[in-house]
């Protein structure tokens, strides 16, 4: 499967433009590194490739087909703040089994404690309510993660457990995976290919 | 014991306080109303606990009476004003931008007339009695809400969560009732509640500018309205009683809303 953006463009209003015509592709079983300055757009565009967002012009394209609108998408997306990607009256359990249901083995290789699954997101750490959100979007059906800054409230240990864990899933279900990061190490570390956000559009 | 239990207790006795009036009122009877011009105008003493008025009239019986009365106004009112506010809140956010242009300048129309100006006009116009004023408030007071409604709906379908479980294959219906309908009952009930105590003050207020209730029912605006001629007079209880009753009527209120508040909020759920 072939995730694709064609000549996508963003701006809000009649502001300035915020990309223009960035074309990127992401096959599965690659991982690509998204790599630019704070405030170019990569989340923006990131967004935009999961369907959270509409593109000003350009359109996005999964396997030559537009994103479906309906049902569980193939494409998902990891959000940078945790805390803003969940209902804080929802308890942590049925956040995480929002979409699936995770088993056992999954939770340990994430390291989720699952004392905190009958905790309110309030009384958890971004570290550990980021450990859910990633849990719940990692449902069998998902054919790409894009992690937009999807660690960086992690401790340097836990961080690499946590990539290692998601590497070796994407690896074994042939998942495309996209690093957002503005982390050169972590992106040279992981990634089979680089692209640099700035040459794109 | 700890913060929530505290919590409990205190809204616990808030209602128990609200629901006092209600329960006193029917037990009392009327036989206290009627005038006895042997005992005109008798200070506070055990037989009559509040005094009694220039007719001889108990004024405990009189404003118990009142206070029940301004309950079943204001919950009539309060609650046609909640109606008002949830649907029209609902509807700005949900059915378009149109909508919503006409929803907010409707609201900011009822806001910027002054209050007491549109309650009287209103309940003149429908004649006055408890018809008019449960009108009158219910149609004034749901401005503030409707408009909180609105913004809340607003923010929660752009929020992350609400988009995430629409990528997890969620149906809109589904959204609204497990992720939009658990955070919009607590506003809504809360801000229903606090409406209660305007509406007991507004329903006071016309009432004893005389657009209210009629002279002879026993209403806490008109036991005030009354006092007034006979304060000058040294009958302080004519007043000081049915007033420290309907204040600790809309405190009791207030306690209840926001302590109700405290105990449905996650973030406070440890305490």
């Amino acid at each position: 499967m072939q995730l694709e953006a064609r000549s996508i463009s963003k701006r809000y209003g009649e502001e300035q433009w915020l990309f223009r015509n960035a074309n990127a592709a992401l096959q599965t079983g690659e991982v690509v590194g998204l790599l630019g300055p704070s405030g170019c757009g990569k989340s923006t565009f990131c967004r935009i490739l999961a369907g959270y967002d509409s593109s000003t012009e350009g359109e996005v394209m999964l396997d030559g087909e537009r994103l479906p609108s309906k049902g569980y998408r193939p494409v998902q997306l990891i959000f940078q703040h945790p805390e803003r990607a969940v209902n804080p009256r929802w308890k942590a359990g049925a956040i995480m089994n929002e979409g699936w249901q995770p088993d056992g083995s999954m939770l340990e290789s994430l390291e989720i404690n699952p004392e905190w699954l009958n905790r309110w997101p309030s009384e958890l750490s971004g570290g550990e309510l980021q450990r859910i959100c990633i849990a719940r979007a990692l449902a069998p059906h998902t054919r790409f993660i894009l992690a937009d800054e999807m660690t960086t409230m992690l401790d340097a240990i836990t961080q690499a457990r946590i990539w290692k864990t998601v590497l070796e899933l994407a690896a074994s279900r042939q998942m495309g995976l996209m690093v957002v990061s503005h982390d050169r190490h972590l992106i040279d570390r992981i990634c089979t290919r680089v692209i640099d956000f700035r040459s794109l559009g | 014991m700890n913060l929530r239990k505290k919590t409990l207790g205190y809204a616990i006795v808030a209602f128990v306080l609200l629901l006092l009036p209600v329960v006193l009122s029917p037990l009392l009877g009327s036989e206290q109303l009627a005038t006895h011009l042997t005992a005109r105008n008798e200070a506070p003493s055990w037989s009559h606990p509040f005094g009694t008025d220039w007719l001889g009239r108990d004024m405990f019986t009189r404003s118990i009476k009142g206070l029940a009365l301004s309950l079943g106004v204001g919950l009539t009112a309060a609650l046609a004003s909640g109606l008002i506010a949830g649907t029209l809140g609902l509807m700005a956010a949900t059915l378009g931008k149109a909508a919503d242009r006409f929803i907010s300048w409707l609201i900011d129309l009822f806001l910027s007339v002054p209050h007491l100006v549109l309650l009287l006009l209103i309940a003149f116009v429908t004649g006055g009695g408890v018809k008019g004023v449960i009108i009158a408030v219910g149609l004034t007071h749901w401005p503030s809400l409707a408009r909180l409604i609105r913004a809340e709906i607003l923010q929660l379908k752009s929020s992350e969560f609400v988009l995430v479980s629409r990528h997890m294959g969620r149906s809109r219906w589904w959204i609204a009732t497990r992720h939009l309908l658990p955070h919009l009952w607590p506003q809504f009930i809360v801000g229903t509640l606090l409406l209660f105590p305007h509406a007991i003050l507004h329903e006071a207020a016309i009432t004893f500018l005389g657009m209210g209730l009629s002279p002879h029912q026993p209403a806490i605006g008109i036991i005030l309205s009354e006092s007034m001629r006979y304060l000058s007079t040294g009958m302080w209880w004519l007043a000081f009683f049915p007033g420290l009753c309907l204040l600790i009527l809309v405190r009791s209120f207030d306690v209840l809303a926001t302590n109700l508040y405290a105990l449905v909020d996650p973030n406070r759920s440890q305490e």
